[in-house]
């Protein structure tokens, strides 16, 4: 396990140090008037073409290929973009300087064109681009390279989707990142968990722990360095921190009981959050990680779990049964008098702060069903995304705008996959896991 | 007798393995007893260690019943759950060698994190009960596996309500 990992954490380094190299000033802001809102409606997707990027040394042929296969399936994958299948395309790019023939792609009525090439060289895989607004006649930004060791192509691939992404929607990307999750195979009645990451298109997985014990929810840390998740290891339901880096992970000392779960990170990455029962009572407590102080923040009997920190670390969403059943509920970061914000019919858990500030996503339980769902701050303008025999535990891409949950099917045969949904509830989409997972926690755009 | 002696040899090996946890309780990371130690006490009439032996773990998990089932999303006893733990205090006050692990499990209609809350108030329903019956409290201990480890495994009402449980796992002290 620990030869894998130590791998991973190679190539990692290396991929930071080679994207260093990226052109500066690339990333420009455009002006026109081609870009595309993401709003809750339904819209048109935006209908672009991507030849094959061409490849510039001998070697270069296969990354050329795949790149632009993951460029194409990051883009279509949002739902905003279409692709206009290659078979289509008039003109052929066979060198990346040669002028764009706008009239050929104005004819198949791609308002957007990307190229791109690629070369490879000892070991090292570089990847450029320009953006093209097909009915403008001119490029979208500057062109921009990306360059890394060859097994990591597909970050590459993942950085260029990025930067289409951005400018065409004036937001952040979110395709270069990755997503710590439980992965899980057996039968339910014996079932094996072991934590892993990959990235969040399901690629290149990795494991972090073996399947001797039962491990739950992994958070991201908000720069990625660090995984927080419950481990019964001990026996015991207990909050553990794992170094991604070095793959170490150590006990968190919980206070006030034996059972501690449901953690999450403060913003600033310095607090946890989490749950501890003692007798039959749960209850929200906050760990300073530097000092250890430990602050009780709920005091009723009632279950109180699953917080989560507002993104500007003042407030927290959490879970409490207080009422009679499961509803959201937010309070001051310091605790005090929480306020109710679910109302509608069902049982509300699993509550998650979107990074952007404006929504909260959550699971939803109600005659028999289980959603995923969005609501604004107060509570109000719920929108239900999903709905299954078995959805839960929403985690938001890093841009606000993409939610990632696991679903378990029905029955003896039941297993647990995860799935992707945008905002709008427009895509739905499985994530290709090699096998069953749940538990996804979305890290920051790397 | 044959299969019987064989049944010995296994609860004999379990009880090793229970030794081997460094949990006096010894149900480290197990769940619905795959950490049992077994008792080898010595009775005279019956076979040491079946279900017929009445101070035997193999009775109180056949005969007694080692589990009490719940309602959808309650945690309190049902009259025939009170029925089970009257005779479970019995056993172990009789039987004061053991220790137990009380075991809390949910059905998988709910969150993952409610679950492990809700296990966790089955299992302290059920440790309540026994302490109020008379067993020491030092004797037992709480885990909740939340919806983590069903014993059965359909979507139905039938399998929920087996799944709905909290399971009292017996184990011998380490003073014995």
């Amino acid at each position: 396990m620990k030869q894998v990992l130590a791998q991973a954490l190679a190539l990692g380094l290396a991929l930071v140090a080679a994207l260093g190299l990226a052109l500066p000033n690339a990333a420009q802001a455009q002006d026109g008037p081609l870009r595309i809102e993401i709003t809750e409606g339904t819209i048109e997707p935006m209908a672009y073409a991507v030849p094959s990027f061409v490849a510039e040394t001998p070697g270069a042929q296969q990354y050329a290929d795949q790149i632009t296969q993951v460029i194409a399936e990051d883009l279509t994958g949002t739902g905003l973009f279409r692709e206009i299948p290659r078979d289509a395309h008039i003109s052929r790019i066979t060198s990346f300087e040669s002028p764009v023939q706008f009239a050929d792609w104005k004819a198949i009525n791609a308002l957007v064109l990307l190229t791109g090439a690629v070369s490879e060289q000892d070991g090292r895989v570089t990847v450029k681009f320009r953006i093209w607004d097909v009915f403008a006649g001119n490029e979208l930004g500057e062109g921009m390279q990306f360059a890394a060791t060859s097994d990591g192509w597909r970050r590459l691939a993942h950085k260029v989707a990025d930067q289409v992404y951005s400018r065409l929607t004036g937001e952040s990307g979110y395709f270069d990142s990755r997503v710590v999750f439980v992965s899980e195979s057996g039968p339910k009645d014996q079932r094996a968990k072991r934590l892993a990451i990959m990235d969040y298109d399901g690629a290149n997985v990795q494991y972090l722990t073996d399947s001797r014990s039962i491990v739950l929810a992994p958070r991201f840390s908000p720069n990625g360095e660090r995984v927080l998740y419950t481990s019964y290891e001990s026996g015991e339901p207990r909050v553990h921190v794992l170094n991604v880096g070095a793959v170490q992970s150590q006990i968190m000392p919980a206070g006030g009981g034996v059972m501690s779960f449901a953690p999450r990170f403060s913003p600033d990455g310095n607090k946890v959050v989490y749950s501890v029962t003692s007798g039959s009572n749960t209850d929200i407590y906050m760990r300073d990680l530097a000092s250890g102080n430990t602050t009780q923040l709920t005091f009723t009997p009632a279950i109180e779990t699953a917080p989560s920190f507002s993104p500007d670390g003042s407030r927290i969403v959490f879970e409490s049964d207080r009422s009679g059943s499961q509803q959201l509920y937010i309070m001051p970061a310091s605790g005090g008098e929480p306020t109710r914000i679910s109302f509608g019919q069902g049982r509300y858990g699993t509550p998650v702060w979107s990074p952007r500030g404006d929504l909260i996503a959550f699971t939803k339980q109600n005659q028999g069903r289980f959603h995923i769902g969005v609501m604004r701050t107060d509570g109000s303008e719920e929108r239900l995304l999903t709905a299954s025999h078995l959805d839960e535990g929403p985690t938001w891409a890093p841009n606000g705008r993409v939610l990632m949950f696991s679903r378990e099917t029905q029955g003896a045969s039941g297993t647990s996959s995860l799935y992707s949904v945008d905002v709008a509830g427009r895509k739905l989409t499985r994530v290709r896991t090699p096998d069953g997972a749940s538990d996804p926690s979305w890290g920051p755009l790397q | 007798m044959k299969h019987l002696s064989k049944a010995l040899m296994m609860t004999a090996v379990l009880g090793l393995a229970a030794c081997t946890s460094g949990d006096r309780f010894g149900a480290n990371g197990g769940a619905d007893g795959y950490g049992a130690g077994a008792g080898a006490g010595a009775n005279g009439g019956v076979v040491p260690g079946s279900a017929n032996d009445p101070r035997s773990p193999a009775y109180f998990n056949q005969t007694i019943g080692d589990r009490v089932l719940f309602r959808v999303d309650q945690s309190s006893l049902t009259p025939e759950a009170q029925a089970t733990l009257d005779a479970q205090a019995g056993w172990l006050t009789t039987n004061s060698d053991y220790l137990a692990v009380i075991e809390g499990h949910a059905d998988e209609q709910g969150t993952r994190e409610y679950n492990i809350a809700l296990g966790a108030r089955r299992a302290n329903a059920t440790m309540e009960y026994l302490i109020s019956k008379g067993v020491a409290p030092n004797r037992l201990k709480i885990i909740s596996y939340g919806k983590e480890r069903p014993v059965e495994i359909c979507s139905e009402e039938a399998c929920y309500a087996k799944n709905r449980r909290a399971v009292t796992v017996i184990s011998m002290g380490l003073g014995s």
